[in-house]
């Protein structure tokens, strides 16, 4: 084939999904000529699986980038047609933020943030090849022979790599939503020596929204007060659109147990490992087949089209049976299937092979990010696109990488199990996952990381300047509910019994203390605040209330941390030659080899090592330090 | 596992010595100590001067009874072992006691040491040199490995069992509650405070009940019932004697020297004993030594292990047979004492009587053999061949001390939801005590908790 050289950047990014997106701006943003290349110009941030974003745990990967100064929650916000926030009443670290959006205007939007974007260029083409001289990336190559040179590149190819479609007995080499496949890429990667495995998921049928009866539905409204993504969002109004709740029935079950023999996942026509917590409906019914009925959302795709989402009802059953099934629900007794539900199989890079950095061990400068690394979920997508957009920029400023640990951020938890841990499912976020959840909240990723994004120069001066003013508001607030005494006269004493429902005073205490009273909240002290001009906003308010009330427990993640910062701060050197060290155990061998771990800390948690094995570990690196030492002394 | 904490342990053998040390390393060995230790005329620990020997009480400051009368030298960083503070405390009233002290300790707020940690310390303070790295790394792995075989095998039987109980039904709780945190929207049955208070009172009195057999009244009880038993006059006491390395037994030439029961415990190879002497089984006359008679069959019946001596200078006598025959079914190791003296015991005999017992010849008065018989118990006891009767028993402070602490995070747990506390707080001290019981099996439980969720929910959408 003939090339020919087309441009020269800093940083190229392949692939302009969820995690493309993030990537492409936090370059560009950070000063760097950045270039975005997607298959095709129309699928940038495309939403192939429901047009949701958040939940609990993604929520909090949303609100961390854009505490970053990402985009995702900016564009949600934009795009936004109902809003909930989940977990109410379940306690301040899992409280999380849900949204529908209207797909194609989350496109739309996110598509105009590129194109307005300084130092992006956004461009449609297919990358076939990335070009590595000295085990240095040098640029990529497109399908026209294009050449492309760049310092650095990030491959975000999303599912599209080498994938296949499945509908029932019909499959084809293809990628989402009638998309191309990247069937070079892979073999390029391949050749580069990269471990890929083979994972699969599935999507549901699109309706049409006129053949449906609601009537026979549960309506789900949104909330009444939306509370927005994005920190730099004030306030929304807008009309919501309800969704619906509808059940699979017995005779759902029934259809599908009949055609069981038909389901290329039970027939085994599909190879890839599908994820645990996104089932299939043949799936579920099959696992659980003592439960009578399954949820079904029906999830209006946006405003301005009649495309409906049913949630809950992914499949690769052939289509005749997607008819058959789907009208068994009620409601759906005449639904006109627009798209069918598809199952997708796709390679992924095994993500040990990744540095926390997210930059492959083997190649300087080449990045991966999103579901190439094996996680599912735009969300999931987006956290990793900032990070290596991020980090490639600082590998081309020549500067310290960005590094999140599992007690900065949910994208710490993420980005480290998936190269600690590796992975046997595509990787979804819970909040289960992460050990010091009541730190990582959603309500103050902030102040948890805008700090960093500005420092990078993500966030800019007007925003970090709010930043500033809430995190002294705060301050003030706590100094002041200290310094606020109250002494038991009988008029404080009847407001607290007979007004706040609490007990009376046993001696003078101040309003901190009183506001750790689980009865007593933040707004019900303005009854002893004689002192009214003190009106928070929302954010400052929520901060004050949660540092007060689990203050105890605060302080024991807190210590939890200090533990585990210590065992982080033991850095590996990076030649590390574990075949040298006397006395590991031969698994806990070959997996510290396989890992390269950055930290004794991180070593601890890469399976099959144990703790004589870090105490060996210890040992030998004062060992080695001590070798040095004395070699420098001569 | 960080360098800044502190660490204790009984740093002499369990037994192997008459008196066991409880040693204390780290930057708060002499506050800690403090805290228990009464010096005459209430000097205070930081008063006592750097390596010299203070006479004291240890006194448990929650009873304020006094628990043993000890020695305790204090060494000061850095010209100690480990480059940090050191203190010792020499306990007199035998393990028993030494272990209520180590308890004491660690509820002050020491760790208990991984094996080999205090020299591990030392190597990482500099206190070792470079030249025995590897000496330490090798005795790391082993001693850890000797550990966790011992451990696990005195897991095989019940405390396992009783821990995986617990554990598997904090599981389910917490399984339920991250399902319905992680999965809102999903109709998953929620969780009630009733069931949640349930199953924590439940696990909370089932940790009780563990702790209860390790405590020191019952420590006594620990161990591996093994009894010695022979004809008067073979070497029962001089074997007891020699194994205790103390002169415990009284020993004579006289036939029939040992007219009661004498029960020691003594350590081997890291597996705790409880070793019985007997009175010499023959048939008599003398109403005392009947009595004896009749008790050591009593202890026979009792026994883990029996080790059956025999005479070398000796033929195989009627008694002897008698014997043989009245530990038939136990699990027995057949020893040839006085093997320093002419032979007329038949020794093909021996074997035959014997079977799939093992047969040592030993010396007790030379010394000889008795490191093959302490190799041969601990061979048969990694091998499963001999094992623990009865109840679950805690044997190890390890254990306890997790299950101490993960009885206060349950505490904390359940307080925390009569309180009304949110579940994403109540899954904190759920957490941390569902590790530490799994840290006592030497159980990951990584991912435990999410497999979990997938496995009995159906989520996801
Ligand atoms: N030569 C020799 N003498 C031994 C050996 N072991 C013990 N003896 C002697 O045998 C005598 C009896 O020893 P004990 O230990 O009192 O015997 P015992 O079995 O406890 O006797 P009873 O308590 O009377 O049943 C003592 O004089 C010991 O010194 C040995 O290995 N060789
Ligand atoms: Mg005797």
């Amino acid at each position: 084939m003939t090339t020919y050289k087309a441009g020269k950047y800093d940083v190229i990014v392949v692939g302009a999904g969820h995690a493309g997106c993030e990537a492409a701006l936090a370059c560009a943003r950070m000063g760097l000529k950045t270039v975005v290349f997607t298959i095709n110009l129309d699928s940038i941030a495309l939403m192939p699986c429901n047009p949701a974003i958040g939940g609990p745990a993604k929520g909090h990967l949303v609100r961390e980038v854009d505490a970053l100064g990402g985009e995702m929650a900016v564009n949600t916000d934009k795009s936004l047609i109902q809003m909930k926030m989940l977990n109410t009443k379940k306690g301040p670290a899992v409280r999380a933020l849900r949204a529908q959006t209207d797909k194609r205007i989350y496109q739309d939007s996110m598509k105009l943030t590129l194109e307005r974007q300084d130092n992006l260029d956004v461009k449609q083409a297919e990358v076939v090849e990335i070009i590595v001289k000295n085990g240095k990336v040098q640029g990529v190559v497109t399908r026209t022979g294009a050449v492309f040179e760049g310092k650095a590149v990030i491959i975000t190819t999303g599912v599209y790599l080498k994938s296949r479609i499945i509908i029932g007995e019909v499959n084809f080499s293809g990628g989402p939503s009638g998309l191309f496949p990247a069937n070079r890429l892979s073999e390029c990667l391949k050749g580069f020596g990269f471990e890929l495995g083979r994972f699969k998921t599935d999507t549901s049928p699109r309706i049409d929204i006129r053949s449906i009866d609601f009537s026979k539905m549960t309506i789900q409204y949104g909330d009444e007060k939306i509370i927005p993504f994005s920190f730099t969002t004030p306030h929304i109004e807008i009309e919501q659109v309800p969704c619906w709740l509808t059940y699979t029935t017995e005779e759902t079950k029934n259809i599908i147990l009949d055609n069981i023999g038909r389901s290329p996942l039970f027939k085994g026509d599909i190879k890839g490992k599908g994820p645990r917590y996104c089932p299939s409906i043949e799936d579920k019914v099959v696992r659980f087949m003592d439960k009578p009925r399954h949820q079904v959302f029906i999830e209006p795709e946006g405003r301005t089209t009649t495309e409906i989402y049913v949630q809950g009802m992914n499949t690769s059953l052939p289509e005749d049976i997607q008819v058959k099934m789907i009208r068994t629900i009620p409601g759906l007794e005449n639904a006109e299937i627009m798209r069918a539900g598809y199952g997708i199989e796709y390679d992924y890079i095994v993500p040990t092979q990744l540095k926390p950095n997210l930059e492959t061990k083997t190649i300087n400068g080449l990045f991966t990010a999103g579901q190439i690394n094996g996680t599912s979920g735009y969300e999931e997508a987006a956290a990793q696109g900032i990070i290596a957009g991020i980090n490639a920029a600082l590998y081309v400023k020549g500067e310290e990488p960005l590094l999140l640990d599992r007690s900065d951020a949910y994208i710490g938890v993420l980005i480290d199990d998936l190269i600690t841990k590796g992975i046997k499912e595509p990787y979804r976020m819970l909040t289960s996952r992460a050990e010091y959840r009541l730190i990582l909240r959603q309500d103050n990723a902030d102040l948890r990381l805008t700090e960093k994004g500005y420092r990078l120069g993500l966030i800019d001066e007007e925003r970090y300047k709010k930043f500033l003013k809430k995190k002294e508001m705060i301050e003030t607030e706590l100094q002041r509910l200290t310094e606020t005494k109250l002494t038991p006269t009988e008029e404080i004493q009847e407001k607290l019994t007979d007004e706040l429902g609490s007990s009376p005073l046993k001696e003078p205490s101040n309003l901190i203390e009183l506001l750790r009273r689980p009865e007593i909240k933040y707004d019900s002290l303005k009854v002893f605040d004689y002192d009214t001009q003190h009106e928070l906003p929302r954010e400052a308010k929520e901060q004050v209330e949660i540092q007060v009330k689990y203050k105890g427990y605060i302080e024991k993640q807190t210590n939890q941390i200090s533990q585990f910062k210590r065992m982080e701060s033991r850095k590996l050197p990076k030649d590390i030659d574990y075949d040298k060290i006397k006395g590991l155990r031969t698994e806990a061998r070959e997996n510290l080899k396989k890992v390269m771990p950055d930290s004794i800390g991180q070593a601890s948690r890469i399976s099959g090592v144990n703790p004589a094995d870090i105490s060996i570990l210890l040992i030998y690196l004062e060992q080695q330090k001590r070798i040095r030492s004395a070699e420098d002394d001569k | 596992m960080s360098e800044t904490d502190t660490i204790a342990a009984i740093s002499t053998p369990l037994g192997e010595a008459g008196i066991c040390i409880v040693r204390i390393s780290g930057r708060d060995a002499l506050n800690i100590a403090g805290e228990i230790f009464h010096a005459p005329k209430r000097k205070s620990i930081h008063e006592i001067p750097s390596r010299t020997i203070n006479y004291g009480k240890i006194v448990d400051p929650l009873s304020g009874q006094a628990v043993d009368e000890v020695l305790l030298s204090v060494m000061k960083a850095p010209f100690t072992y480990t480059r940090e503070d050191i203190v010792e405390i020499n306990c007199h009233g035998g393990i028993s006691a030494s272990k209520k002290v180590l308890e004491l300790v660690l509820e002050k707020g020491a760790r208990l040491a991984e094996p080999g940690e205090f020299t591990k310390r030392a190597f990482l303070n500099g206190r070792i040199d470079l030249s025995q790295a590897e000496a330490v790394m090798d005795l790391i792995s082993a001693k850890t490995d000797t550990a966790l075989t011992l451990a696990l095998s005195q897991l095989e039987g019940g405390l396992s069992k009783k821990i995986h109980l617990i554990m598997e039904s904090l599981l389910s709780i917490l399984a339920n509650i991250e399902a319905v945190i992680d999965f809102p929207e999903e109709d998953i049955d929620e969780i009630t405070t009733q069931q949640i208070i349930d199953t924590i009172g439940k696990s909370i009195e089932d940790i009780k009940g563990l702790l209860e057999t390790s405590d020191t009244g019952k420590i006594i009880k620990e161990g591996l019932n093994t009894v010695i038993i022979g004809k008067p006059n073979v070497g029962k006491s001089s074997l007891l004697n020699a194994l205790l390395d103390e002169k415990r037994a009284i020993v004579t030439n006289i036939p029939g020297t040992t007219r009661d029961i004498i029960e020691e415990f003594i350590n081997i190879k890291g597996i705790p004993l409880k070793i019985v002497d007997t009175a010499g089984i023959r048939e008599t006359e003398d109403i005392i030594e009947r009595i004896g008679v009749e008790k050591t069959k009593e202890f026979l019946h009792k026994a883990d292990l029996v080790l059956i001596m025999l005479d070398a200078a000796d033929e195989l006598t009627k008694e002897d047979i008698l014997i043989m025959e009245l530990v038939n079914d136990k699990r027995s190791i057949i020893l040839i004492n006085k093997s320093d003296l002419p032979q007329k015991l038949d020794e093909d005999e021996v074997y035959k009587m014997a079977g799939t017992n093992p047969v040592l010849k030993i010396s007790v008065l030379e010394n000889l053999g008795i490191d093959d018989l302490k190799q041969q118990i601990a061979d048969m006891f990694f091998k499963g061949e001999i094992e623990q009767k009865g109840s679950v028993i805690i044997t190890n402070i390890r254990h306890q001390d997790l299950l101490k602490k993960a009885l206060n995070n349950l505490k904390d747990a359940e307080n925390a939801v009569s309180l009304g506390m949110p579940l994403d707080l109540i899954t904190i001290d759920i957490k941390e005590a569902y590790y530490k019981l799994g840290e006592i099996i030497g159980e990951t439980v990584g991912d435990t908790i999410i497999d979990e969720i997938f496995s009995r929910f159906c989520v996801g959408k």
